[in-house]
């Protein structure tokens, strides 16, 4: 590693030293058994003489204001400002990656600033941001430095949102349930083949995670990018819509979102709004709650209805919240409580 | 099929290399393997393995066959561990100075490997004045912004390949892979690319063949030179001393998958002699050479009968 990137250089948490100056990443499932010298699947965690490193503490790649809304989190303050950060590096490599300039680069490789926790939690705070985002690219691959700058906003006031793959093990998982206050996972398809052949991971540890995060009592939203041909069929959504309701339970928002060709998919055409009203009546079908139609702006189901008497409670457009019908989180109407982190 | 020097030489004459079986053409392949008993005359046995490879017995016509004056020569050295476990520094500058001697202006000679550091830590020194043999890291001049992209590989590649090097010799060590198995002609194209660390799953099948694919790669590359002065057998990458042995050779070839193939037999007859068990049975076959000799790659021959070995 380069001399200049010691400030960004801190050593992970989760490994296990192994015979001849090699170890074993236990970050995430992939469990990388790396030499001397090499780095994990990630290109953001490094042995360096038998002690692993992580590279990419405090190295902020990018970093905007953005809505809430568009991580995206419908029931977690609505309307609110997040202050939303990456660095380099993914834990997958899904064919269909629209960050992947950032995300499927080593952090040597794209400009980044230095940006300590409590710099972090003080520029949350001083573009009045009620949370702090860790998203764009896979925060497991900086699992450390999302640890410390999140002990650090709480401290501020600032909550802590993650936004995920979700390919994570227990371990780790557990110390950043009690450290942040929501967690959205981008959960890519139902099978595991679609996992094997697109997203280059494993479906069933982040069911397990979905399980542990619910458990846990961490906030929750699912995200199911629908990409034509290769995880929109009918059964697949069926599927998908008896296993949140057999695990997860109906509170759960899950948001169905439009593919747009990118990286290493562009032979593919955008989804149809038909196809993911299609995923959505799987939902529907099972009594979800909260079921979502996203990257379609003006779409009706972008908004959140009362459970009980169908009112809108949360009115949007895009990333724009027109109105919120709560009181206390509860529906203005009919008093129903309404499942979300809302103040 | 293994010959000698002198058996090579009457059938290079013969012009019997590449045949025909019927109507279907049989693609060969041959690398040359060469040797000093004890003492290493590296220059001797660059030139030796040279002129046997190409069938000549001018060293410097022989680098006449691979480059031309004129030309952009990239040397993809292999860096990654170190003094010890790199590609020899003697060696190296002994092929600068055979491509000089081909025509090849020094300027126009690039060493180059991932990493700047790597390069230092092997013992390669950046020139201090202009006009002189160039020494990049990729971190030097980065990558391309555009993917490159074959079968499983999405990759972006290194600027010094792409925009420096109208030629490349390729300039591996022979040893073992802690996860590929082995590491010699075709793994080492992963230093060319932005995201090696996607592409080791499955002991690197099929991603190393499909890098080779990347037009570029396989464009560019005119001739490997294995560095077998000293070769690993167990605990690569990284560099273990004591699994190392002294095999005092030079494996060549312009076929970088029967060059490898060769490389893994060596390694594989080296395991058995020291107790090891093969790498099929640790789970680290590289079976991504016969991925890069497949149908859909056809990047050389892995079939050991269709590959003729010349020690010298």
């Amino acid at each position: 590693m380069a001399a200049g990137d010691a400030q960004f250089t801190a050593e992970a948490r989760y490994y296990e030293k192994l015979p001849n100056r090699k170890i074993k990443c236990v970050l995430c499932p992939r469990e990388c058994v790396i030499d001397d010298r090499e780095r994990g699947y990630c290109g953001t965690r490094e042995n360096r003489g038998g002690k692993y490193y992580t590279l990419v503490h405090s190295r902020v790649c990018t970093a905007h204001v953005d809505p809430i809304e568009k991580k995206p989190f419908f029931h977690f303050l609505p309307g609110s400002r997040s202050f939303s950060l990456a660095t380099a590096g993914c834990n997958v490599n899904c064919k269909m990656c629209q960050n992947w300039e950032i995300s499927q680069v080593r952090p040597e490789q794209i400009p980044s600033l230095y940006m300590p926790p409590p710099q972090v939690a003080a520029l949350a705070q001083r573009n009045q941001c009620a949370s702090i985002a860790y998203t764009y690219s896979e925060p497991v691959v900086f699992f450390e430095f999302m640890a410390d700058a999140a002990v650090a906003a709480r401290a501020a006031g600032v909550k802590n949102v993650v936004v995920t793959g979700g390919y994570i093990k227990p371990d780790p998982l557990k110390e950043l349930c009690q450290k942040v206050d929501a967690i959205k996972v981008d959960l890519k398809a139902f099978s595991e083949k679609f996992y094997q052949e697109v997203v280059n991971g494993e479906l069933r540890p982040v069911l397990d995670a979905l399980v542990m995060i619910r458990k846990l009592g961490v906030w929750c939203e699912i995200v199911y990018l629908v990409i034509p041909t290769l995880n929109d069929s009918d059964a697949e959504f069926r599927g998908l819509a008896k296993w949140i309701r057999a695990n997860l339970g109906l509170d759960v928002p899950v948001h169905f979102s439009r593919f747009h060709p990118e990286y290493l998919l562009k032979n593919l055409p955008v989804t149809p709004a038909a196809t993911l009203e299609r995923a959505k009546a799987a939902c529907d079908a099972e009594g979800l709650r909260y079921v979502y139609v996203g990257n379609v702006p003006g779409h009706p189901a972008e908004k959140t209805l009362c459970p009980k008497c169908r009112k809108v409670v949360v009115d949007r457009e895009g990333y724009w919240v027109k109105a919120v019908n709560l009181n206390r989180g509860r529906c203005r109407n009919c008093q129903q409580p309404v499942a979300g982190v809302w103040s | 099929m293994r010959v000698t020097r002198r058996s090579f030489a009457r059938t290079a004459a013969a012009g019997l290399w590449t045949g025909w079986a019927g109507a279907a053409p049989v693609q060969r392949a041959r690398v040359v393997i060469a040797r000093d008993p004890k003492t290493v005359n590296l220059a001797g046995l660059l030139d030796r393995a040279m002129q046997a490879y190409f069938g000549t017995d001018n060293a410097v016509e022989a680098w006449r066959r691979v480059v031309k004056p004129g030309e952009a020569v990239g040397l993809k050295v292999n860096c990654l561990a170190g003094k010890g476990g790199s590609t020899s520094v003697p060696l190296v500058e002994l092929i600068c100075e055979r491509l000089q001697q081909a025509g090849i202006r020094q300027e126009k000679i690039i060493i180059w490997d991932r990493l700047s550091e790597d390069l230092e830590s092997a013992g390669f020194r950046p020139a201090k004045s202009t006009g002189r043999i160039q020494f990049l890291g990729n971190d030097v001049l980065g990558y391309e912004s555009e993917l490159s992209v074959y079968g499983s590989a999405g990759s972006r590649l290194a600027k010094t390949l792409t925009q420096l090097c109208d030629a490349v010799i390729n300039l591996p060590v022979l040893k073992d892979h802690g996860i590929v198995g082995v590491t010699m002609a075709l793994k080492n194209m992963f230093g060319a690319i932005h995201n090696p660390n996607k592409y080791h799953p499955n002991a690197g099948d099929p991603y190393v063949a499909d890098v080779n694919m990347l037009p570029e790669i396989r464009s560019k590359v005119r001739l490997t030179i294995c560095d077998a002065l000293r070769a690993q057998y167990e605990g690569g990458p990284t560099y273990m001393p004591q699994w190392t042995w002294p095999y005092n050779g030079l494996l060549v070839s312009q076929d970088p998958v029967a060059l490898d193939t060769v490389g893994w037999q060596i390694l594989e007859r080296k395991r058995a002699e020291m107790g090891l068990k093969p790498l099929r049975e640790v789970g680290r076959e590289p079976k991504y050479i016969a991925t890069a000799a497949d149908p859909n790659h056809r990047l050389g021959v892995n079939d050991p009968k269709r590959i003729e070995r010349v020690e010298v």
